[in-house]
């Protein structure tokens, strides 16, 4: 019998009742929100059920939604059965002033670089992760450039004409 | 009917001839001698014997391989053997983006040279960010090294690079043998934190 899901909800949902939400299916990719203490919980059961086997994280990353309070940060995962070849994705939210998340390393070796790279564009502070480092940028930047509030353009230039950039 | 011609047939004078006697440095010259100033024998040899170093990162590099190769030729200009050790080179040619997390060792390549040495910024990237105005991408590559010649372009094509390193050639050329010792040239080095 293909793992559908409906499976795959009816399990998660018998598992942690009402601490998983949002339930969508955008493109036919199941998609749910958890709680954020729980991300591990969740990540281990769907690694560990036999019925499920999802055991390869394909990615790791944030979105930055400066207008929803003590929301700002969603981490997103993407799993992968290989078995059956189906996809889910969830994600977890936490507030901007305290990123701290658990970090998924212990379970997917793949997740190490992965959020290194989240924390160094987010500054998602992933505990317990190994070698919490820039991976990407400078290491000397002082800032996290793909949250909302800073611009994507160098502030550093001085002989560029804005107009010529369609932002006069 | 005859066919029409679909290419030049008026043969067009050069403006400089090539040549030592056209083209050489002013002095006495007589049977069998030719006299004239150090710096400019020094400038002349130096400028038809450069070697360039090229640090090329992106579609510029492929631009500037058709400028190496046999149809534009960089040969021609005495630059016959284009280095891959800095510490042999005259010229560094940066080619392409040159983003932040590079500038140190684009900065590390440039005091690696031997003195007197000469940089060539082509493509509107190295010369000033073009259009990757962006949080991780260095707006210029003189925002770390001193640049003697710009070459615009996106990227320019093998005659414009040509173009600049024949003002790279008339820069060496007249050079004056005491500009890398003088204090103008040290505030130069001191203000990009060198020395």
């Amino acid at each position: 019998m293909a793992l559908t899901n409906t499976i795959i909800r009816e399990k998660l949902q018998d598992k942690f009742n009402d601490q998983l939400t949002d339930w969508e299916e955008p493109y036919g990719m199941l998609t749910f929100v958890a709680e954020k203490d729980s991300n591990l919980k969740v990540l281990q059961f769907l690694f560990d059920d036999p019925e499920l086997h999802f055991q390869f994280l394909t990615d790791l990353t944030a979105v930055h939604f400066p207008e929803k309070e003590n929301k700002e940060i969603a981490v997103v995962y993407h799993l992968h059965n290989l078995i059956d070849n189906v996809r889910i994705r969830f994600k977890v939210y936490t507030p901007v002033a305290k990123p701290d998340v658990y970090s998924a390393t212990a379970l997917y070796s793949s997740a190490n670089w992965m959020e290194r790279e989240t924390y160094d564009f987010y500054g998602v502070n992933f505990i317990g992760h190994p070698n919490l480092k820039r991976i990407l940028n400078v290491d000397d930047m002082d800032y996290f450039p793909m949250r909302k509030e800073f611009p994507l353009e160098d502030q550093t230039r001085k002989d560029k004409d804005d107009e010529m950039f369609g932002r006069g | 009917m005859a066919r029409p011609v679909q290419y030049n047939i008026n043969t067009k004078p050069m403006e400089n001839p090539v040549g030592f006697v056209n083209n050489g440095p002013d002095g006495f010259s007589g049977e069998g001698f030719f006299a004239t100033k150090l710096n400019d024998v020094v400038g002349l040899a130096r400028k038809n014997s450069i070697w360039p170093l090229p640090f090329a990162t992106s579609c510029c590099g492929i631009e500037f391989m058709a400028t190496m190769a046999s149809h534009y030729d960089l040969a021609r200009f005495g630059s016959e053997r284009l280095s891959f050790s800095p510490r042999q080179c005259d010229l560094l040619m940066v080619m392409g983006t040159i983003a932040k997390k590079m500038a140190p060792i684009v900065k590390q390549v440039y005091l690696q040279m031997a003195e007197p040495r000469w940089v060539l910024a082509m493509g509107a990237c190295a010369c000033s960010g073009g259009i990757f105005d962006s949080y991780s991408v260095l707006q210029g590559i003189d925002q770390i090294i001193p640049v003697d010649v710009y070459v615009p372009g996106c990227p320019p094509r093998p005659e414009a690079v040509l173009d600049g390193f024949m003002r790279i050639q008339e820069l060496v050329g007249k050079e004056s043998l005491r500009r890398r010792g003088s204090e103008q040239y040290q505030e130069l080095m001191t203000s990009y934190g060198i020395q």
